[in-house]
């Protein structure tokens, strides 16, 4: 195990550089530069922007230089933009209002989509199965971006239980405080549908496979009870190809922040993003890359460890 | 499920019977005949044909020009006149529909061509030679994979744009422009789609290769003096077709949410040209005061991806009745 877990660990380093690589090029082949505005700025402010953002060097220069700052210091460079801060500060006043955003609608996604997907199999071809079939369908199928507006017009507009979008002011610590779940409970609700729907239909197809093994029909004729068979049995069984998908739903949660925020008003991450790219503001643009890149790659080593440990036969392969 | 249990039920018993009558069918006859069958599958179908019909006739059936503005007639409810009512700027909202679904139906098209004209090679290759260009090619697609996806569709698309953009562009990138242009500024769409989401074709393709290169029928073939290219594209290819199909089915409506998304954030289409997701964000805007300006796009949208999905699950069905779940 010790071996596997080290191999798995070193093979983050050559995807994290590919990625790294990749961005790095693909903006250093984007013409214009950060700084040809509508009106041309004169040539030695030019000449001093570059001197201060280090891109008159060699190309190599840069390439090694931001690595060796991102991975020693933490120090992503300095935004365009907003030229007194640096990109690592950016994200840290931004990124902390999308992991609440996340987690909540992570934490939502398992607490609903798990035991609608039992129920449903449990359930196996009755009115219940389709109707749960039939949401997650819908959650598979509409858009992030359309599920958001119905309900801030069905929630917010038209019941006025919840405010349309926005978040209270203060820093991302405001939002623990639980008078202020209103302002997060709608965002999250609609970043959940789609991983809540996919874990759904997951966990159901688990489930069935499941259900019709060996074990259980023993277990069940050596007279245990249903609920045992359910939660000793099936349930364990069930649960461990769920799993894999963690790796998905992270980078559901992720790609699904970037429309949610952008439709509740929300001050993540994900929003500041979509900003940047009008404003060609290219080290946040790289730096929010790494940063969610780095995000994915380490849930889907997690994903694999825990697959490996809980399923001791996928080590070997 | 009901339904499928009953089918196999009522299948089982006059089996044999059926041998003996039945003429000998192609693997597509017989998918098409169990396609046939399938309400929720040729429901899809026909919505999408429906749909095609609506994209290519736009400039014909429209009652109005997708960019005739009246002011006079500012965010009206659905009338006589303006079947659907009419936004922000007095235009007509179906005729802004009908021309919005050429921009959906194009992507998905567009895309899953290019989806299929990068992966099936490269997984055909990776999977029939093996070796270290299996391991290559694997590796490049395995770190593509951690790369998240719609940050590289930004990435690509920023860069491209800007490339064009240049106004004292020439060669390939003048070419380039127009031909974004042409698109409605949605070739950065199209080509980043395409560079991230070949892998899943490429992966599927090269397993279906490996479990099929050791087979009779490419001995045989072998055997008989065939190249290397010949095998594939005799051989092995049509034999992947089906799962690839499927691939491509489900490839389709992904690609429509993406470019809506982008739209709705205003990454995607630029105007004048309009999209589904153009209009889904004006109607957002305008959610407290009229409401309808978000149904209809939101609904033209959501149906279409249905659509889509309901004929990928009758077309996986239809065309591998022993995956069936």
């Amino acid at each position: 195990m010790a071996h596997y877990v080290a191999r798995r660990v070193l093979l983050l380093i050559p995807v994290l550089l590919a990625v790294y690589t990749i961005t790095f090029f693909l903006f250093q082949l984007t013409p214009g530069g950060p700084w040809a505005k509508e009106k041309p700025l004169p040539r030695q402010v030019i000449a001093a922007l570059n001197a201060k953002y280090g891109i008159d060097r060699p190309l190599s220069v840069q390439y090694v230089t931001y690595l060796t700052n991102a991975v020693t210091r933490l120090d992503l460079g300095p935004s365009y933009k907003q030229t007194s801060r640096t990109v690592t500060e950016i994200i840290a006043q931004f990124f902390p209002f999308s992991i609440v955003l996340g987690l909540t609608a992570m934490a939502l996604a398992l607490l609903l989509g798990i035991p609608l997907g039992i129920i449903s199999a449990l359930r196996h071809n009755t009115l219940m199965d389709y109707a749960a079939m039939f949401f997650a369908g819908i959650g598979v199928s509409v858009p992030t971006f359309v599920i958001g507006p119905i309900l801030v017009y069905l929630l917010a507009v038209k019941a006025g239980l919840l405010p349309t979008g926005g978040a209270p002011t203060g820093g991302a610590l405001v939002l623990l405080e639980p008078h202020n779940w209103k302002y997060v409970l709608m965002p999250a609700l609609t970043l959940s549908f789609a991983p809540l729907a996919l874990l759904a239909r997951y966990t159901r197809a688990a489930m069935l496979e499941v259900v019709r093994m060996d074990y259980i029909r023993t277990a069940r004729s050596k007279g245990l009870k249903e609920r045992l068979v359910v939660h000793r049995h099936a349930l364990k069984n069930a649960l461990i190809p769920v799993v894999t998908v963690a790796g998905v739903l992270l980078a559901e949660i992720l790609v699904g922040s970037f429309y949610v925020e952008f439709v509740f008003n929300w001050p993540g991450i994900g929003r500041y993003f979509v900003t940047s790219v009008s404003n060609r503001d290219y080290p946040v643009l790289m730096g929010v890359t790494l940063l969610f890149a780095g995000l994915v790659a380490v849930m889907n080593l997690i994903v694999d460890l825990a697959y490996a440990y809980l399923d001791p036969r996928i080590r070997y392969r | 499920m009901a339904q499928t249990t009953a089918r196999t039920g009522a299948l089982a018993a006059p089996l044999r019977v059926d041998v003996e009558s039945r003429p000998s069918a192609s693997l597509w006859h017989d998918a098409w005949r169990r396609l046939r069958r399938n309400r929720a599958a040729v429901t899809g179908l026909v919505f999408i044909a429906f749909l095609f019909f609506i994209a290519a006739t736009a400039d014909v059936l429209a009652p109005y020009p997708y960019t005739a503005q009246n002011t006079a007639i500012v965010d009206q409810a659905p009338s006589a006149a303006h079947w659907f009512g009419t936004d922000e700027l007095g235009r007509d909202l179906l005729s802004r529909l009908m021309r919005g679904a050429r921009i959906s139906l194009a992507v998905g098209i567009i895309v899953q061509v290019l989806i299929l004209l990068i992966g099936v090679p490269v997984g055909a290759i990776a999977g029939y030679f093996g070796g270290k260009v299996d391991t290559l090619l694997m590796r490049i697609v395995d770190v593509m994979y951690s790369f998240p996806d719609l940050l590289l569709v930004i990435i690509v698309m920023t860069a491209l744009r800007a490339a064009t953009a240049q106004p004292d562009a020439s060669g390939p990138l003048r070419a380039l422009a127009s031909a974004d242009a042409l698109f409605g500024g949605l070739l950065g769409v199209f080509v980043s789609l395409a560079l991230i989401s070949w892998l899943t074709v490429a992966r599927l393709v090269r397993g279906q290769i490996l479990s099929l290169k050791h087979k009779e029928f490419v001995t045989a073939a072998t055997a008989m003096g065939a190249s290397h290219t010949r095998i594939m594209r005799v051989h092995l290819i049509p034999n992947v077709l089906a799962p690839i199909i499927v691939a491509a089915t489900f490839g389709i409506p992904r690609a429509i949410i993406i470019e809506a998304a982008l739209s709705f954030i205003g990454l995607g289409v630029q105007a004048p040209e309009t999209s589904w997701g153009v209009m889904i964000l004006s109607g957002y805007n305008a959610l407290q005061s009229h409401p309808h300006l978000l149904f209809f796009p939101a609904a033209a949208l959501s149906l279409t991806v249905l659509a889509y999905n309901f004929f990928g699950d009758g077309l996986r069905d239809a065309l591998d009745p022993w995956m069936k779940r």
